[in-house]
């Protein structure tokens, strides 16, 4: 397949960034997405030219660290699935393909692609836990069965691989799935019941303090979302957000 | 020079722990919080070894290169951990767990540090249920088990087939609650370039933060390596992209000795490499081999049919095919452990069996096992077991809900449906029993400096057993380490704070500063992963799943070559002092091309086959892994003495009081 990408390119946060123009040959259509951007890269090495700078790691969907926003989508046009495992069979030869940041305040440009996502570190640091200590002098695991729903439905929740597509999909950039996902896990498991009034108020606060806009119900970040985290936590979260506000 | 003292405590095996734990110092609270730990990565022992430490009080400064520590590659463990904790009643115990170990490590791992891990490892599904890890359950409420290879018993915990991702959310949640309480100190982005060592002593490391390439100077008391493995020395393995050796290679150069680094483990089960592009390759979890039933076709025109894409597998008669493990190992069949299952894949595909275009897959066929649950689900539901269509589709559903995410990654990559045709696998390099040789403390031989996790040496032997890799990371973290680690420091009580300014801070920084404009300067006509390409397919080639010793020979020659061609031709872009992932990779390959050359020169130096390690001049007359005791039931410990060829071998001598060795079989 013969491509054209349209990559943005910024130095560093300072800088000012602009789109480019990129002519790319000869891709399999089963490359995946960042295997076709290691070929460009490799050829603009050759060049002497400086490489286009992005975050990946596993590249099997699961460390989030990949984010690009791929011809207007979050993680690119295919759904379910992170940028690393988005293939090039989904384009179609001769195809203009835009590439850029996710965009939004609370996430500034480091470079290129890759971009600062380390408020959603804080936001779970302000309440993304249960007080437990690690000594090991816990209770037997089997000591509370938890219904299997509940077990389940806290998994779901939990698969969250705060990669910041919600945000970067959102028109407001919200980051209130992100939030309601660890805040709903903890909801729904006796263990997280303890510190629920808290944790709530200090995650939502952390979340407003970081710049990150307010959910008006689009629903696009379920949509875009590549382990499909459903909309009902963030209806859960105002639930025990609401609830610890009349307690708090 | 340092000497290789194991430390293992006295006493009857199943009281030495606890026994340690009673009698070594501690250090107090009070004084704790004089004391500074550093902590260099985040994954399953790296994160809990830090909230660890954070609780007791000590100082912590952790390390990660990646964006945040939940991104270390633990996350992407899949099928399970195991725990001895006997839920299902099925016979297990402390000792079986212990006894599998040992046995799965084909007798090459330290008897003392595997009870250790075997009796911690209850504690750990406690801990982790009490933090809100949501292991899969069964509808009475109570947590579910499911079975992994080398062993007789239900013993893995799991999350679907997110395990590592669960718990290494609960390790980074530990974490987040001693970062919130500033006794944690986190530096993402961030990688370490150098162990800095004073009067023998391990004081701080030189790190780089890789967003604006300036170099930081960090003081501690101790210093803990939880790094992980090194098995992207392969170029292509199921690690993630940036996994690397670095931290571990420079301690080595700095004393502390390696230890077997030629037992690698190839996983039986990942994708097949699909081209020249591939820069990964990924695992389909171990787990899938308790429903899957692996097989090839039995008649060689079948095959070539099969690539010639006029046969479909679904279309081949049952009694065409070779389900190749049932057959060898009957009392195991696929659950045979990985180094076992990967050889026979080999074996097979050698043999000109493979099922696809390059000839390097075998089939992974859930049909039998959609056809047992579904019509179990018939029954339960009181529906007509007759009818294929209903049970073809309950029984999926069943499937879809143990191994889903798994089954959509295999589609997303290959772009098959593996509810209708079976899985195409293929053994993939994945984890490294291999590391830096620790004692029973988990103590290098570098006083005051720590290696813990996949890092280490100590639990695996020559293969590891699956779901063993999260319990190993989880009981150093959470479990071993923060106790033994008190032993050294409270000698250091009255250390106080290490000044930066030491001149050998300045003299370790000034060495980084070098090297890194080294690369840049060179300006030669290669990428960085031309050399690492290269390197990783004389690794596959020579060092893969299995070894000879003149292959052994031409690879160390060709890796030495490289390396030196490296040092001349490589082009490196950019500057030193900005995000530049080329001079943060060159630095990580550089070190590939060093641990290469011992690795092959480790293989080389051990003539006997036992578990991972292959050498086709030790097998039996069926092609299996012939062990030699009498020469080798010792670990290979090497110290770095310049050149890899130089390094120096020392010997562990492994002794077995509670354990008959003895061949180990899976017939």
């Amino acid at each position: 397949m013969k491509l054209t990408l349209k990559i943005w390119r910024q130095a560093n946060a300072q800088a000012p960034g602009k789109m480019v123009t990129y002519p790319i040959d000869n891709v399999s259509p089963d490359m995946s997405f960042l295997e076709m951007m290691d070929v460009l890269n490799e050829q603009l090495i050759q060049k002497g030219d400086d490489p286009v700078a992005f975050d990946h790691d596993c590249r099997e969907g699961i460390c989030g660290m990949c984010s690009m926003f791929i011809n207007g989508e979050a993680h690119g046009p295919d759904r379910l699935v992170t940028t690393c495992q988005l293939h090039m069979r989904k384009f179609k030869d001769g195809d203009t393909i835009t590439i850029e940041p996710f965009r939004a305040n609370a996430f500034p440009v480091i470079k290129d692609l890759a971009v600062d996502r380390s408020a959603f570190d804080r936001i779970q640091q302000a309440g993304g836990f249960v007080s437990v200590n690690t000594s090991g002098n816990t209770q037997d695991a089997n000591a509370i069965p938890i219904d299997k729903h509940d077990a389940d439905r806290a998994f779901d929740a939990a698969t969250c691989i705060g990669c910041g597509a919600c945000v970067a999909t959102c028109k407001n950039a919200s980051a209130m799935l992100f939030v309601s996902a660890k805040v709903s896990q903890y909801a729904l498991l006796p263990q997280g019941k303890v510190e629920a009034t808290d944790r709530v108020l200090n995650m939502v606060k952390q979340m407003d303090s970081e710049g990150f806009g307010n959910c008006t119900n689009t629903g696009a970040c379920e949509v875009e979302c590549p382990k499909g985290i459903s909309l009902e936590n963030i209806a859960r979260m105002n639930r025990e957000y609401l609830s610890a506000s009349i307690k708090g | 020079m340092a000497t290789l003292d194991s430390k293992i405590p006295q006493g009857p095996l199943s009281e030495k722990w606890t026994n340690h734990k009673s009698k070594i110092n501690l250090v107090s609270p009070a004084n704790k919080r004089l004391i500074d730990v550093i902590v260099v990565g985040t994954g399953l022992a790296g994160a809990s070894a830090s909230a660890t430490l954070a609780e007791l009080g000590y100082n912590v400064k952790t390390f990660c290169f990646q964006d945040s520590p939940r991104r270390a590659h633990s996350i992407a463990a899949q099928g399970g951990i195991n725990a001895a904790k006997n839920y299902q009643g099925d016979g297990d115990s402390t000792y079986r767990l212990f006894y599998d170990t040992i046995k799965g490590g084909d007798y090459r791992s330290r008897e003392s540090n595997v009870y250790r891990l075997a009796e911690v490892s209850a504690n750990i599904i406690d801990q982790c249920v009490a933090q809100g890890v949501p292991f899969a359950r069964d509808y009475g409420g109570l947590l579910d088990n499911r079975s992994f290879g080398g062993v007789l018993v239900s013993r893995t915990f799991y999350a679907k087939g997110q395990t590592g991702q669960q718990l290494l959310l609960g390790a980074y949640s530990a974490m987040n609650r001693q970062i919130g309480r500033g006794k944690i100190k986190m530096y993402n982005r961030h990688e370490m370039m150098d162990l800095v060592v004073i009067d023998g002593k391990a004081r701080g490391i030189i790190a780089r933060n890789l967003v604006n390439g300036k170099l930081e100077r960090h003081s501690a008391h101790a210093v803990v390596i939880a790094s992980g493995g090194y098995g992207n020395v392969f170029f292509l393995s199921t690690n993630a992209m940036g996994s690397n050796v670095s931290a571990a290679w420079k301690i080595h150069k700095r004393g502390a000795y390696f230890a077997n680094p030629c037992f690698t483990q190839i996983h039986p089960t990942c994708i097949p490499v699909s081209g020249d592009h591939q820069s990964k390759l990924t695992l389909m979890s171990e787990s899938l081999r308790n429903d899957g039933r692996i097989w090839v076709p039995k008649k060689l025109e079948d095959v070539k049919a099969i690539r010639a894409g006029k046969l479909k597998p679904t279309d081949l008669a049952e009694e065409d095919r070779d389900y190749y493990l049932e057959r060898r190992y009957p009392a195991f069949g696929n659950l045979v452990p990985r180094d076992v299952a990967s050889r026979a894949a080999k074996e097979r595909c050698d043999a000109g069996f493979g099922v696809n275009a390059t000839g390097e897959a075998v089939y992974l066929d859930f049909a039998a096992a959609i056809q047992r649950y579904g019509k179990e689900q018939a029954h339960v539901k009181g529906l007509d077991e007759n009818d294929a269509a209903l049970v073809k589709k309950l029984g999926q559903a069943v499937v879809k809900a143990k191994y889903g995410n798994l089954f959509q990654m295999y589609e997303k990559i290959v772009d098959q449906n593996p509810y209708e045709t079976p899985m195409m696998i293929y053994p993939a390099v994945h984890y490294t029993m291999g590391g830096v040789w620790v004692d029973y403390n988990l103590m290098t031989t570098i006083p005051g400096c720590y290696a813990i996790g996949e890092a280490n040496f100590s639990d695996h032997g020559a293969n590891r057993l699956g779901a063993s890799a999260l319990m190993q990371g989880l009981a150093d973290g959470y479990f071993v380490l923060p106790y033994t680690i008190g032993d050294y420091l409270s000698n250091d009580i009255r250390t106080g704070t290490i000044s930066t300014d030491d001149p050998a801070f300045e003299a370790a920084e000034k060495e980084v500063a070098d090297k890194l404009q080294a690369f840049l300067n060179c300006k030669g006509k290669n990428s960085v992963d031309y050399y690492h390409k290269r390197l990783g397919k004389i690794m596959w080639d020579k060092c893969g799943m299995s070894r000879n010793a003149d292959g052994l020979r031409e690879a160390i020659v060709e890796i030495k070559a490289l390396r030196e061609d490296f040092y001349k031709n490589v082009n490196v872009t950019g500057t030193a002092s900005e995000f530049n992932e080329q001079l943060a990779k060159a630095g990580r390959v550089a070190d590939f091309l060093e641990l290469g050359e011992l690795f092959a020169k480790d293989a080389l130096e051990r003539t006997e086959s036992c578990g991972g390690h292959f050498r086709e001049e030790s097998q039996t007359p069926e092609g299996e892994a012939l062990r030699d005791d009498k020469n080798f039931t010792f670990v290979s410990a090497w110290e770095y003495q310049g050149e890899p060829a130089q390094a120096k071998l020392h010997k562990e001598p492994l002794n077995y009081e509670e354990i008959e060795v003895k061949t180990r079989s899976y017939k």
